[in-house]
């Protein structure tokens, strides 16, 4: 089947059968790389996309749940002007080790800061514990969203 | 692997033109092999382009440890340019030219701190020269500076990128006459620069192995039995080749050993969902096979029933144990155990792999790429001369990468099926088909006397293996600390036949023995009432150094050192402490690294731990390379020992692993990571590897905590709730 999809500012189509992950729609179908495949399950937060602005797992959502929903990825969040400050305070304190999770982390912080601009360190840990960083960058993950934010680091 | 650490002797400088520019290189006399693999080829490092920008060769996997950025700036340094000027270039596998390529055992900076140097040093010599014979003056009068040569008398300078040219022509110095830096002028070296990578990987740029991509690329699964090793007896191909999109579904035979090509089904789709789903219909039924007797509580029957007689040898025997025990003060007598652990390296395994022309070519996120193209090679039956690999960055690696089984299988299949092959396993298949942190038992006997010194020590270590020889990561090295600083010390052996594969992950055999020894030896210390620092400096004593140096050495002065830090740092025995909170301590040596630590944890009436802080003094000798890219290692090895011991484990039941996903395997995320600070307790030694070193300690300090926090030993891990409830 077609599913027209709108992916970071585009109407594309994928050619995929009904129950596909969009994870795989738009790694294999579309040639969007950036969001990640890490459990299958909806449990790493590796394939973490916005629809609408909400952060989803790409890799538990079937394609056909996705309609007219804006899809936005790693790809595009920098495009958004707190997926940019986000992109840029990772870089300032260098957060990745490996760097394969940190498209889902980088797309989690982004929602959270939209939606609460000042987070506290529970708010962190409430939005970002669905993400798993498997080299353990936490420490610099916490900084790095407080950085974004215009709050002191503490680290 | 130690081969070839010393390139020094054996090779010598080679200069060519490149683009207009200068390349150096390194020739290595090598070793010819019977496969022709190691023709005189070059080894090119340094490439200087007239626009003066430079391009460094990065020859190491790149596994999160930060070894691309890392490496390049020791050659910058020493080559004397700007960091902003250099870009770097990922090399592929090519070991007659590299050496050896491989992230394993924190070897990077200890077998190239040496060699690097000298390879920025001798381009710059080659630079200097140039200019000198132009402006007719010494070279000695001549200077360097971003890029730059500098003749201040005459106040002539020329960049890099005008002199490479003709630097390329001019013969290679003798590498007697070059010298390195004073560290005190260091530039690059010691000051923080972010992963070179950092701006793609923030992006979402592909870089991993699972993002190559090949034009005509098919995808493919790979299903292997649950029981390790067992053939296919049924599969349903054609149920699975029914299933649109999918091109081929066929059996694959394999071979018996564990970290080869095993039996099993591959499917092969347009993409990899549909593989995926054909791989659902196959309906595979697998042969029987003989590891399917064993399971973990086997294992530990086994374990318990050896412990009660003789042992299978006896590995250590130092003084009279027996009289150590009759002249004592105090005894303890405990059992511990650690499970299996997986690596979980978040990228599952994955591989794309392209035979054409009679010949390979792989693309794969590898930790040891030519061990993978060896075996391909024999495997397939290929030479080694026609198998090419690139070095794809990998999404983690902690050790389960050094084996190739996704290699071979790629290879095979893509050999089999006729297009380009990425083979993606799922997270099922990468927590099910690991090589596992061996699962192992110790039977401790030890004692203290008046004088407060350990005065004796007894282990019984029973492991895992075959016909009594420990598997691979299951051995216990017989210098094993506290070997050689107890009089009276006594170490057995025996081992259980096991059929699960094992391997080394992140601080091989020290991620395990730190807890049993580091938390026996606060059981020793609470038992002589003597406060666990204090006893641990007591039997350090006052040996500077056992052992011979690069080979089995081990230095209770440095140890001393980072124990005594860290002890400051945390405010050891002078914080005040809540209910059911506590400060535990630990220490060990590995990969050359001296690490001691402290963990401030709480533990609730239910049973949750909290842990709130803890304290790192690390002594990784003269310098530290990357600073930030240190500290990243060392928090990020500390958190990951936290998650191996509240929650990790893997369970063996019908010879097959019990977990599936992050569901059933937790790893810890960031609500339960704790602040990490870090000291560098800076010594006169060589600098070596930090990204294992730093995990060890941390288990049994933590263990350690929640026994000042409690009153209860934890003997066994992971650290269970229903152990620590009120």
């Amino acid at each position: 089947m077609t599913y027209s999809l709108n992916v970071d500012g585009k109407v594309r189509q994928a050619d995929v059968e009904p129950g596909t992950p969009l994870l795989w729609a738009l790694r294999d179908s579309l040639g969007i790389l950036g969001p990640k495949f890490g459990c299958g399950i909806g449990s790493c937060g590796a394939c973490t996309v916005h629809i609408d602005g909400v952060p989803v797992r790409s890799c538990a959502t079937p394609v056909e749940k996705v309609g007219a929903g804006k899809v936005t990825t790693i790809e595009a969040i920098g495009d958004t002007a707190i997926g940019k400050k986000v992109q840029a305070a990772w870089t300032e304190l260098d957060v990745a080790q490996c760097g394969y999770c940190q498209p889902g982390q980088i797309m989690s912080a982004t929602a959270l800061l939209t939606k609460t601009p000042k987070p506290t360190d529970a708010d962190i840990d409430a939005a970002m514990s669905g993400n798993i960083c498997r080299c353990a960058t936490y420490t610099r993950i916490r900084a790095a969203i407080k950085l974004a934010s215009g709050q002191k680091s503490g680290v | 692997m130690a081969d070839g650490t010393d390139i020094s002797r054996r090779h010598f400088v080679q200069v060519s033109a490149a683009a207009g520019g200068l390349m150096l290189s390194f020739s290595v006399a090598g070793k010819a092999r019977a496969d022709g693999t190691t023709a005189p080829v070059l080894n090119a490092y340094v490439t200087i382009a007239p626009d003066n920008v430079v391009t460094l060769v990065a020859k190491n996997p790149e596994i999160g440890q930060g070894i691309k950025t890392s490496l390049p700036m020791i050659i910058a340094e020493e080559l004397d340019v700007d960091w902003a000027q250099v870009r770097i270039q990922q090399a592929d596998s090519k070991p007659a030219v590299y050496g050896l390529q491989f992230a394993g055992g924190s070897m990077a900076t200890p077998m190239n701190w040496d060699q690097l140097r000298k390879v920025g040093a001798t381009a710059r010599a080659l630079i200097v020269a140039a200019a000198a014979a132009n402006w007719k003056v010494p070279a000695s009068e001549c200077t360097t500076a971003s890029g730059v040569v500098h003749h201040k008398a005459s106040k002539r300078s020329a960049t890099y990128g005008s002199l490479a040219a003709q630097a390329a022509t001019l013969p290679a110095p003798d590498p007697k006459s070059i010298v390195l830096k004073d560290p005190k002028a260091y530039k690059i070296i010691g000051k923080s620069k972010p992963q070179v990578d950092t701006a793609a990987i923030v992006r979402g740029k592909p870089l991993f192995g699972i993002d190559v991509v090949v034009p005509g690329m098919l995808y493919a699964t790979f299903e292997k039995a649950p029981v390790f090793g067992a053939g296919v007896a049924s599969a349903d191909l054609d149920a699975a080749l029914a299933v649109k999109g999918v091109r081929k579904a066929f059996l694959v035979g394999g071979g018996p050993e564990l970290n080869g090509l095993l039996p099993g089904v591959a499917v092969v789709a347009d993409s990899w969902w549909q593989a995926r789903q054909g791989r659902n219909k196959l309906n595979i039924k697998w042969q029987d096979h003989p590891t399917a007797q064993q399971s973990s509580s086997g294992f530990a029957a086994q374990a318990d029933a050896l412990s009660k007689g003789a042992p299978l040898r006896t590995e250590r025997l130092d003084g009279d144990v027996a009289a150590g025990f009759t002249g004592a003060t105090s005894t303890v007598e405990a059992a511990y155990a650690y499970p299996f652990i997986a690596h979980a390296p978040l990228e599952p395994q994955n591989c794309t792999a392209h035979f054409h022309d009679g010949k390979m070519e792989i693309w794969a996120p590898t930790q040891y790429p030519d061990a993978g193209r060896q075996l391909v090679a024999k495997t397939l039956g290929l030479k080694p001369a026609d198998i090419t690999i690139h070095m794809t960055r990998c999404g983690g690696g902690f050790g389960r990468r050094l084996a190739n089984d996704y290699m071979v299988e790629a290879a095979w299949i893509a050999k089999e099926t006729g297009s380009p092959v990425k083979l993606l396993w799922t997270r099922e298949d990468d927590l099910r088909h690991d090589f596992y942190r061996p699962a192992g038992w110790h039977y401790l006997k030890g004692a203290v006397d008046k004088s407060g010194k350990i005065s004796a020590w007894h282990d019984h270590f029973v492991t895992l293996g075959t016909a009594g020889k420990p598997a691979s990561s299951a051995g216990m090295a017989t210098t094993e600390f506290p070997a050689r600083f107890v009089e009276n010390f006594k170490y057995d052996l025996s081992v259980i036949e096991c059929g699960i594969p094992t391997g080394p992950l992140r601080a091989p055999g020290s991620n395990a023995l730190a807890f049993v020894v580091q938390s026996f030896i606060d059981e020793l210390a609470h038992s002589a009432g003597i406060d666990p620092v204090t006893f641990r400096l007591n039997l350090l004593g006052d040996q500077i150094f056992v052992g011979t140096a690069g080979k089995d050495g081990y230095d209770g002065h440095r140890m001393k050192g980072v124990l005594e830090l860290v002890a400051a740092k945390s405010g050891w025995g002078k914080t005040k402490l809540g209910p059911r909170q506590g400060m535990g301590v630990a220490f060990h040596f590995s990969h050359l690294g001296y690490f001691a630590e402290v963990v401030q944890a709480h533990v609730s009436e239910a049973g949750d731990v909290t842990v709130e802080k803890v304290w790192v003094a690390a002594d990784v000798g003269r310098q530290i390379i990357n600073p930030t890219g240190a500290l990243n290692q060392v928090q990020g090895a500390v958190i990951d020992g936290l998650s191996a011991a509240l929650g990790q484990k893997i369970s063996i039941e019908g010879g097959a692993v019990v977990e599936r996903n992050f569901n059933t395997y937790p790893l810890l995320r960031m609500k339960s990571a704790p602040m990490v600070e870090v000291h560098w307790n800076i010594t006169d030694n060589a600098p070596t590897g930090l990204g294992e070193p730093a995990l060890p300690p941390v288990l049994p300090a933590l263990c350690n905590a929640i026994f000042a926090a409690t009153g209860k030993r934890l003997r066994s891990l992971p650290i269970s709730k229903d152990q620590l409830k009120v």
